[in-house]
């Protein structure tokens, strides 16, 4: 069978090699472009988000290059992306593509759905549980690999001497990591693409400014959509920490149900579930000003509700924690002019308060 | 020969310069209508300051800001390129030490900045609606007949200002002429016009931001004294507009490369000629991923300065 999957950083390299290893050819998604999104806003409700059009975009332009069936994933709680799937499907269908959506949910709210679902992509080629696991678990290593990797690059951007050098060795990492098929293959290639990355020439006696990136996960995720937010920073020379990614994320939701920690740091200001990462993104700036960063930037779809909220929670965390927060909401009018007018601004802010402080504590110990 | 100091603030609405001294006092400022032509305005502009300063005033260093203030920064060799946030609130800092919030009203944005102990702490710009601006002024006071420079007189005039719908400038403007049509007077309207863009202003762009005294406003649309009185009405404190309320965002980066001339004493200045040179864009769209982006190469005579635009960075890198 031809399966497809959304486009969501580079995860594609990861459930490729799912894909393929279970005996289907992987119909890769393009890299989300001004023609992805102009297909998705073509035919998506107008005042859906920017996720919302971004993956029907992307699944336009899977299905003309051939995919049958597409695997997604859905998601719970009072946010209307768990219902995108249906509509996703809906859509497809009156424009006339015979094609099956397969929208995985959270194993703990459905085991059975869950295992069926599995089921319906392994029988086909006749590959038992047992086998699925194995192959799983090689997946899971890659995902974890190009996690890692990109966790590594946006510590180093910011120490790069030569503008630019750290995303070209990057792009070169994720190729060797695409190429890795067995478990020791992938070590590997994440062992060299770690020595790459630390061989970049860098600047020393540099301290960088460090900003959180919160927000709803696909906006967080997608760079096409957040106009390369971490990139653009790390150019700027801030080192940039996510709050998600796709194996922690995945983690949390599916076994265990965790994220424990975060859940605990919201509770003083939102103690019940608002949909999306609405908790999550008051919870993570908590965490982030305790943890020492200079400021945080949430990230949230136009429209989108549950980081509504938490936008209106989040000026009481920022006063309490003394930790400046900035947010944007993306669609697909968003122009990459204002953005980087704000994002200077605000590392400027940032940059001032830290000298600021740096000058009171010398006052201090000076007496 | 007095040592002399450039600030240039690009934007959509107005060019402005700024040269001033060793002190930070104002030497010489001017503002000029952008009218879609940064290029051409920046090199007039450029023209008048040479010739009122050629021979009394050396540049010693030069500073940009403003949508255009990368452009502005390769054409006349600009030694800080700042963002128009920063250098308003360096500008307020200079003037008005102790103030607090920043009331910045421009032709197509408006923003607002809050200052705690000289240091800006947080800031918001509009986004999806330029009803809160000057453009919104300007259309409505066209539409009425009024020269923008009276309609702040006329404002104040008022008795009963009538309440307008000032969310989008397309309805607003359909209120208003129902207004008219109810007999309502011209004086009454304007007003009316001035509180709509406040109520914009504070419910979008002030939403959530703690505005203390001293309040400075300034921007273009500070010159409007209607406006004024609607934020002091609206807020029930004192706004102050600074002397040179006009020109602040260059007057900012003036200062700023000034204080870059006293870290490096060295400046990329290119000089008053700048403004006989030629200077061209050239845009293509490249055609190696699907967003075909649109990249701009600026050449001054027959050198490529500088090019920008591309998503991915391969044409930018290609230069630096």
């Amino acid at each position: 069978m031809k399966i497809s999957f959304p486009h969501m950083g580079t995860s594609h390299i990861a459930f490729k090699h799912l894909i393929e290893n279970l005996g289907h050819e992987a119909v890769v998604p393009p890299t989300p472009s001004k023609h992805t999104l102009s297909l998705g806003v073509q035919y998506a409700p107008e005042f859906a988000c920017i996720p919302f059009k971004i993956l029907l975009g992307s699944y336009l332009e899977v299905l003309e290059r051939g995919a049958e069936m597409i695997i997604s994933s859905g998601g719970v709680g009072p946010c209307r992306a768990g219902l995108y799937g249906m509509v996703h499907e809906k859509i497809l269908r009156d424009l006339g593509y015979d094609v099956e959506l397969l929208i995985f949910e959270p194993p703990l709210r459905g085991i059975v759905d869950f295992l069926k679902k599995i089921g319906r992509v392994i029988r086909p080629n006749g590959i038992g549980w047992g086998e699925f696991i194995k192959i799983f678990k090689t997946s899971w290593l890659k995902l974890v690999a190009l996690d890692e990797t990109e966790i590594l690059s946006h510590q180093i951007r910011p120490y790069e001497v030569n503008r630019g050098e750290t995303t070209r060795v990057f792009e070169e990492c994720l190729s060797l990591i695409d190429k890795a098929w067995t478990r020791e293959e992938i070590l590997e290639a994440k062992h060299e693409a770690e020595r790459k990355l630390r061989a970049i020439e860098q600047k020393q006696d540099y301290n960088p400014l460090r900003i959180g990136i919160i927000g709803e996960i696909y906006v967080v995720l997608e760079p096409f959509i957040n106009l390369d937010i971490e990139k653009t920073l790390g150019e700027m020379g801030v080192e940039t920490h996510r709050s998600i990614y796709l194996t922690d994320w995945t983690r949390d939701n599916t076994v265990f149900d965790g994220e424990k920690d975060i859940k605990k740091a919201a509770r003083p200001y939102l103690n019940q579930l608002i949909g999306g990462h609405g908790i999550n993104s008051i919870g993570e700036t908590v965490l982030y000003a305790k943890n020492g960063f200079d400021g945080v930037i949430q990230l949230a779809p136009f429209t989108c509700i549950p980081e509504i909220v938490a936008k209106s929670i989040l000026p009481q965390v920022s006063k309490k924690f003394d930790i400046p927060v900035m947010t944007i909401f993306l669609d697909e009018q968003t122009g990459k002019a204002g953005i980087q007018t704000r994002l200077e601004a605000f590392v400027d802010l940032l940059q001032q308060k830290r000298e600021k402080r740096g000058v009171d504590v010398e006052r201090v110990s000076g007496n | 020969m007095l040592n002399g100091f450039l600030g240039i603030d690009v934007g959509s609405v107005s060019t402005n310069l700024v040269v001033i001294d060793d002190q930070g006092q104002v030497v010489e400022k001017l503002y000029l209508r952008t009218r879609g032509q940064p290029i051409k305005t920046i090199k007039d502009g450029l023209e008048y300051m040479q010739q009122r300063l050629e021979g009394k005033v050396d540049i010693m260093a030069a500073g940009s800001t403003g949508s255009a203030r990368n452009l502005t920064g390769v054409i006349v060799g600009a030694d800080v390129i700042k963002n128009e946030i920063t250098a308003h609130a360096v500008a307020v800092s200079k003037e008005i030490p102790d103030a607090q919030t920043i009331i910045e009203i421009g032709g197509q944005d408006s923003k607002i900045i809050i200052l705690r102990n000289g240091v800006v702490t947080d800031f918001a710009m509009n986004t999806v609606c330029a009803a809160g601006t000057g453009s919104f002024l300007d259309q409505q006071a066209s539409r009425l007949g009024i020269p923008i420079e009276e309609f702040g007189e006329l404002a104040l005039r008022a008795e009963n200002p009538v309440r307008i719908a000032g969310r989008c400038s397309v309805f607003a403007e359909s209120d208003m002429i129902h207004k008219q049509q109810l007999g309502h007077n011209l004086e009454d309207i304007v007003a009316g016009l001035c509180e709509a863009l406040v109520r914009n202003y504070l419910n979008n762009v002030g939403k959530g931001k703690e505005i203390l005294e001293p309040i400075v406003f300034q921007g273009g649309v500070a010159a409007n004294k209607g406006i004024r009185a609607a934020f002091e009405k609206a807020l029930g404190k004192r706004v102050i507009i600074p002397e040179h309320f006009e020109v602040m965002g260059a007057l900012g980066v003036a200062y700023l490369a000034r204080n870059s001339y006293e870290k490096t004493g060295q400046s990329k200045f290119k000089g008053w000629d700048t403004a006989k040179l030629s200077f061209r864009a050239k845009s293509f769209e490249c055609s190696g991923c699907p967003n075909l982006c649109e990249v701009i190469n600026i050449y001054q005579e027959e050198k490529l300065l500088a090019r920008w635009g591309g998503r991915c960075g391969k044409w930018e890198y290609l230069v630096s």
